[in-house]
């Protein structure tokens, strides 16, 4: 009798179903970085993945480590409120456990499309009042920016932190992540910080098999934009760069010598950019 | 064994010191943790003094390493190479960088450092093995959560969908793609007149109609190969009481998550009501409320099909007025004439036996009939000839017979050539031929009548302008007294010089001045333009010194038609004309036909008599040639009689025609008795001048005397006369 519902093309108000058959980016990130919060999907994924571009480990590793050096500068600054959007499955070293650190006072909201991680992150935060999490996607800013959760955490009155820490290399140019980015800048109030980390060939060579790193993702409806340096830079419009500007992981703000790292944590660029204070009286 | 326990612990921290950064140096490149290496080395010493501890305990216990495994995994030193890592240095430098204050028997040492890598083994396993497991449980949960959400999501959506579906309005089913009906919603069972259960054991198949566009089976069949996502169409359906539903319908195309086709969606809307409604404003549209018959609008839309048909196609048209008809609303009122036309339709209705034959009436008492595709002319003038045959019977109304008599114009050809509008105005010039030719008949058009007719109608479009453009001009032929054979006056004839058909005579433009109304500013110039040549030849005539009586002056005569007779302004104009020229009235002779003035009463005569009354003379003109009424001339105030040119053909010949002269001598005997003078137009040769002399006649006008000329020659007649 109530079969139509499954005949028919769900309408655009119901949410996604979940398919625990198809690897998920957060899962596998989670595989590289050791963790157990996924299926053998993800780490069948993972691993392939890992075959064809054998330093992602270390490269995930360098990211959450340039993660949590930009948190504790953006506190240095005096922000200390966080948007974390696609945070994927929460982990050692989180953002909240990190700026907590940093600051007791600190706020956090986590964004993530993915279902599994939002469900995840929800159970981690549980007994958290500083931190929580919308079930949501960087391409619907409004979505982010007007949920329940950012409303109660975030004032955007004053700066806040927008994390956008190895996604956008997941944001196709059709979907225009530019733009995006740029209707995120237009919240933010002076002060406010831009973290992001990305995809791309930075200081190393492409891997010989990166095709084939690639075609794992782009054959579970996930490909990857790696992106020539003016491309990432873009993101910055409207931004100041903080020194020392665009560069590798490694070299953004290191607690110890770069030289010391993994030479294969050298591709792809991280920075952080404040929004300049309106006007330009002084 | 000497030193101070300070000392030796301060030697003991600086050895394990070195011990946690050949460690940290080992095992951090292994590990994936977020600290940096500085960090992870300050996060190892605690460990490695756990394990110096234990090493020098007393008793020994191994316990301590288990600590230290579980910490490293804390530490996410969880890699698999980790551990041999981790084990290695502890082998290598444990024993060393620990033993300096208090060295162990070598053998002892290697023991109880083999028995805590046996404890840190354990504890690494143990809590890689418990976090495993946390981890893998807090996912599954968390999966199940989402999953949860999503469902309970999902069965919300599905509520409020399954509401949509079931109150809409709007019927909805849904088939799979052999056709089968899988679900259809209440309102599509109500508009179809069935259970739903009924509906369901149906295929989509089952509701082919002959009412079905053609197009329709063929968008189907590209939906269910999946070539097409969705298409909409009109489509009737049959209902179980016979009736027939009408409904717009969108069907759209179901696919699976690999795009294959699943299923067919159909969104049925009851058009019915609307349909019907619509055809009925259409019909009404396109049909003549009084007679029922196709309207201009339909008869319009046929034609340019039919004419704008494909391939050797002809078409044929009537083009039926009725004659007279204004007279029988006139004189028989509305009610009557309205009850005639439906009679009249019903005539030739009855003539219509075939469906390519389309009659309408398209106007008053203007009808048509159409013929797609004749097989040749015969057809259509037999359908004419039938049409006129079904007139022919007197109609009764109101117990009286009326007798209907019909013109009817035929246009006959082949399609494709001429436009519907091109078609009509032959089939009207063509009708008007009927009509000037007595009506009751038909006629079929042909190009040359066309021609003259579309002449006349470009004449009469062009008429307007050419006064404002001062394209006519006028021209006199003398009037000879008879008794001296003196210039009495000259009739002033207008012309037209018309730029393309070059000089055109009155009769080419004077009735369509009349019909059109131009005829009153045209003759108010044409009496302006002659009174002041009057003014001018009577100031050249004093000026040569030439003799003449003041009671004869030199006079124009001028045409008045009957419509400037019947202008309202007919005298002021005319006096205003002659006092801005200076003239005496009596310089003046207004011509009227003799037609003009029959069955006029005594408020139509009184402009004329206003006039004469002032001087102007009058003339009677073409006396005879109407309905010649001679106990009226003594009522009219008429000065002159004007005798028509066919009185006096028979005095041409020598000897004249004794008939005709008895004849024009009675009538000019007759005019006289009612003090009228008498001109003679016409004439031609010396004879009959010197009859119309004898016979009396006053004033003559002709070709023998002069022929119109411009009035700058006219002068010269007098001269010559005088």
């Amino acid at each position: 009798m109530n079969k139509l519902e499954t005949l028919m093309e769900r309408p655009a108000w119901a949410p996604q179903g979940i398919d625990l058959t198809v690897p998920s980016v957060s899962r596998i990130y989670d595989y590289y970085l050791g963790g157990s919060h996924n299926f053998e999907v993800d780490r069948d994924a993972g691993r392939k993945a890992t075959e064809a571009w054998p330093g992602l480990p270390k490269i995930m590793q360098a990211n959450r480590a340039f993660m949590r050096r930009a948190i504790r500068y953006a506190a240095e600054q005096g922000v200390t409120q966080f948007l974390d959007i696609g945070s994927g499955i929460p982990t050692f070293g989180n953002v909240h456990e990190v700026a907590l650190k940093a600051d007791p006072a600190a706020h956090v909201v986590y964004v993530d499309n993915d279902p599994v991680a939002v469900a995840h992150s929800r159970a981690v935060l549980h007994d958290c009042d500083q931190a929580d999490v919308v079930s949501a996607d960087f391409r619907s800013p409004q979505d982010v920016l007007l949920s329940t959760e950012v409303e109660r955490l975030l004032d955007f009155d004053r700066p806040v932190a927008v994390l956008l820490v190895a996604l956008l290399h997941f944001v196709e140019d059709k979907d225009d992540p530019w733009k995006t980015v740029a209707e995120f800048r237009d919240a933010l109030a002076p002060g406010s910080l831009l973290v992001l980390s990305h995809a791309g060939e930075g200081e190393t060579r492409r891997p010989a098999r990166a095709e084939e790193f690639m075609d794992v993702y782009r054959n579970f409806g996930s490909p990857l934009s790696l992106r020539p340096r003016e491309e990432v830079l873009r993101f910055f419009d409207g931004f100041e760069l903080v020194e020392p500007g665009l560069v590798a992981m490694p070299r953004w703000r290191p607690d110890s010598p770069p030289e010391q790292e993994d030479p294969v944590t050298f591709g792809g660029f991280a920075g952080v950019g404040t929004v300049p204070a309106s006007g330009h009286l002084g | 064994m000497t030193a101070a326990p300070q000392d030796l612990k301060g030697a003991e921290r600086d050895g394990l010191r070195r011990f946690a950064t050949i460690w940290s140096r080992a095992v951090y490149p292994v590990t994936a943790t977020s600290m940096t290496r500085a960090e992870f080395e300050d996060h190892l010493y605690p460990l490695a003094e756990l394990l110096g501890d234990a090493l020098h305990s007393h008793p020994f216990s191994p316990a301590a390493g288990r600590e230290v495994g579980v910490a490293l995994v804390a530490a996410h030193c969880t890699d698999p190479e980790a551990l041999p890592q981790i084990l290695g240095v502890v082998e290598s430098y444990l024993v060393l960088y620990s033993s300096e204050a208090d060295p162990l028997p070598v053998d002892e040492g290697r023991a109880r450092c083999s028995r805590l890598q046996h404890a840190i083994a354990a504890g690494f396993s143990r809590a890689l093995r418990e976090r495993t497991r946390t981890e893998q449980e807090s996912l599954s949960r968390a999966a199940l959560a989402a999953q949860t959400a999503v469902e309970e999501a999902l069965h919300t959506s599905e509520t409020r969908f399954r509401a949509v579906f079931e109150d809409a309005t709007i019927g909805i089913g849904i088939a799979d793609m052999d056709g089968r009906i899988r679900d259809v919603n209440g309102a599509l069972a109500r508009m179809f007149g069935r259970s739903e259960d009924e509906l369901r054991r149906r295929s989509v198949n089952d509701w082919v109609h002959p009412g079905d566009a053609t197009d329709v089976y063929r968008k189907h069949r590209e939906l269910v190969r999946g070539e097409r996502d969705h298409f909409r169409v009109e489509k009737p359906f049959p209902r179980p009481d016979g009736t027939v539903l009408w409904t717009n319908m969108t069907i759209s195309l179901l696919r699976g998550a690999e795009g294959e086709p699943r299923y067919q969606l159909a969104l049925l809307e009851d058009i019915t009501e609307r349909r019907l409604l619509h055809l009925r404003l259409r019909y009404e549209a396109t049909h003549d409320e009084l007679t029922g018959l196709p309207n201009r609008t339909l008869f319009a839309e046929r034609l340019e099909r039919v004419l704008s048909a494909e391939g050797p196609a002809r078409f044929g048209l009537c083009y039926l007025d009725i004659d007279g008809f204004k007279a029988v609303n006139d004189s028989l009122g509305h009610a009557v004439g309205d009850q005639l036309l439906v009679s009249v339709a019903e005539r030739l209705q009855s003539c219509a036996t075939s469906p390519a034959h389309l009659v309408a009436r398209i106007g008053g008492d203007e009808f048509v009939a159409l013929i797609t595709d004749p097989s040749g002319r015969d057809e259509v003038t037999e359908l004419a000839r039938q049409a006129l045959a079904a007139l022919a019977t007197p109609i009764t109304i109101d117990g009286r017979e009326l007798s209907v008599r019909a013109s009817i114009g035929i246009v006959e050809g082949p399609s494709g050539e001429l436009g519907p509008a091109e078609v009509m105005r032959s089939a009207d010039i063509t009708m008007y031929r009927a009509k000037d030719a007595g009506g009751n008949r038909y006629e079929l058009a042909d190009p040359d009548s066309d021609a003259r007719a579309i002449d006349r109608h470009s004449l009469t479009n062009h008429l307007p302008a050419a006064l404002e453009r001062d394209e006519f001009f006028l021209e006199y032929q003398p009037l000879i007294r008879m008794s001296d054979g003196r210039v009495d006056g000259a009739e002033a004839l207008v012309r037209w010089h018309h730029p393309v058909h070059g000089r055109l005579g009155p009769d080419r433009f004077i009735p369509m001045a009349e019909h059109t109304g131009l005829i009153v500013p045209l003759g108010r110039w044409v009496l302006e333009q002659a009174v002041e040549q009057a003014r001018e030849w009577q100031r050249q005539l004093a000026a040569s010194g030439t003799e003449r009586a003041p009671t004869e002056p030199l006079r124009v005569n001028v045409n008045l038609s009957p419509r400037q007779l019947h202008h309202p302004d007919l005298v002021p104009d005319t006096v205003a004309v002659l006092e801005a020229a200076g003239v005496s009235p009596d310089s003046l002779c207004l011509e009227v036909t003799e037609s003009a003035l029959i069955g006029a009463d005594e408020d139509e005569l009184k402009p004329l008599r206003q006039l004469a009354e002032l001087g102007v003379e009058i003339a009677l003109d073409d006396f005879g040639t109407g309905y010649s009424n001679l106990a009226n001339l003594r009522r009219l105030p008429a000065t002159t009689l004007k005798l028509d040119r066919s009185f006096t053909q028979g005095l041409q010949r020598h000897p004249a025609d004794p008939v005709d002269v008895t004849f024009v001598g009675g009538i000019i005997s007759l005019a006289h008795a009612l003090g009228l003078r008498v001109t003679v137009e016409g004439v031609e040769t010396e004879a009959q001048a010197l009859q119309l002399r004898q016979l009396d006649c006053d004033t003559a006008q002709g070709w023998y005397y002069a022929r119109p000329s411009a009035a700058k020659d006219i002068p010269a007649y007098w001269a010559q006369a005088g």
